[in-house]
């Protein structure tokens, strides 16, 4: 048994073995952010990890733009974002209630004045 | 433990454009994304898929799907999602919808049965509303769209109309006609 790690969000993951999924609820256009710069090899040996973490430092990203600039796999992105999540160097962005009549408007408004 | 650089994060919403192959998905989202239309490659196993019978032994299957943003004045961004075309990525099609305050079906009047599936999805899905565009290729119709409300067999609460999805105008316009019909159907749920 290794120690315990320090955040129990952590240990769920680490726990999750042959990882195709993740506690992370990852939209298509969910938005990735770095928490800081860290260096490219603190996401892990993997360089699909690397690819992605690269990204996120570049500013902040959906899931989508993601995958598709770094050419990984969706559900591969995910898992990976989700990787990157647990270590702390990525946050995965709360997504909007699509239907909350407030952000509706927001949209019509903006919308209006393209 | 919210940071500064978390505050910095604009808020992201999204709007699906479905319909069949060749009717004008790539074209609507590029006509007002300030990106180039991303068309990406999302493989999924074809366990996932179920058999896929047209590619015995295919082990991966690609399914190309494209997206374009619109950064807008009112502190959102809004992302345009193209579903893949054939009926057989339905398990794509809800991981493209979730999370989405709207649908466009998109219609080709000369080919209204490439669109019936993703009419038929929306329909039966329920928790998405959807507006269905007529594209108008040529900048003309070519039916009256009663015909083609009933030939869809759409119901009468779902809004028709028609554009130019070349034309960047009129595709905000549909976005508009898409985002106002959300408001109008799910308003009652926040009361």
């Amino acid at each position: 048994m290794s120690p315990p790690p320090r955040h129990p969000w952590v240990r769920n993951y680490v726990l999750a073995g042959g990882r195709t999924s993740t506690q992370w609820r990852m939209l298509m256009h969910t938005l990735i952010s770095a928490t800081g710069a860290m260096p490219v090899a603190a996401a892990g040996p993997r360089p699909e990890a690397q690819a992605l973490y690269q990204r996120v430092c570049a500013g902040p990203q959906t899931v989508a733009e993601l995958s598709a600039a770094c050419g990984v796999p969706l559900g591969l992105t995910r898992v990976l974002l989700g990787d990157l999540a647990g270590r702390g160097l990525v946050t995965v962005h709360a997504d909007l209630d699509p239907f909350n009549p407030l952000i509706l408007e927001r949209l019509l408004d903006g919308l209006r004045a393209l | 433990m919210a940071s500064a650089h978390s505050d910095a994060v604009p808020a992201a919403a999204k709007i699906v454009v479905a319909g069949g192959f060749g009717v004008g998905k790539t074209t609507f989202v590029g006509a007002v994304s300030e990106i180039d239309p991303v068309n990406t490659d999302a493989w999924m196993t074809s366990e996932a898929l179920g058999v896929d019978p047209g590619r015995p032994g295919k082990v991966r299957t690609t399914v190309a799907m494209d997206f374009g943003r619109i950064s807008l004045s009112t502190g959102l961004v809004l992302y345009l999602f193209g579903t893949p075309g054939q009926p057989r990525f339905w398990h794509m099609w809800d991981d493209v919808a979730r999370g989405a305050s709207a649908a466009v079906v998109l219609v080709d009047t000369r080919d209204l049965e490439s669109s019936f599936a993703a009419v038929d999805y929306f329909e039966r899905d329920r928790k998405l509303p959807f507006i269905v565009v007529v594209n108008l290729f040529d900048g003309v119709a070519t039916h009256p769209m009663d015909k083609v409300r009933d030939a869809l067999q759409i119901s009468p609460d779902v809004p028709l109309i028609a554009a130019d999805v070349r034309l960047r105008g009129q595709t905000v316009s549909a976005l508009v006609t898409a985002v106002q019909h959300t408001l109008n159907t799910t308003r009652s749920l926040y009361r």
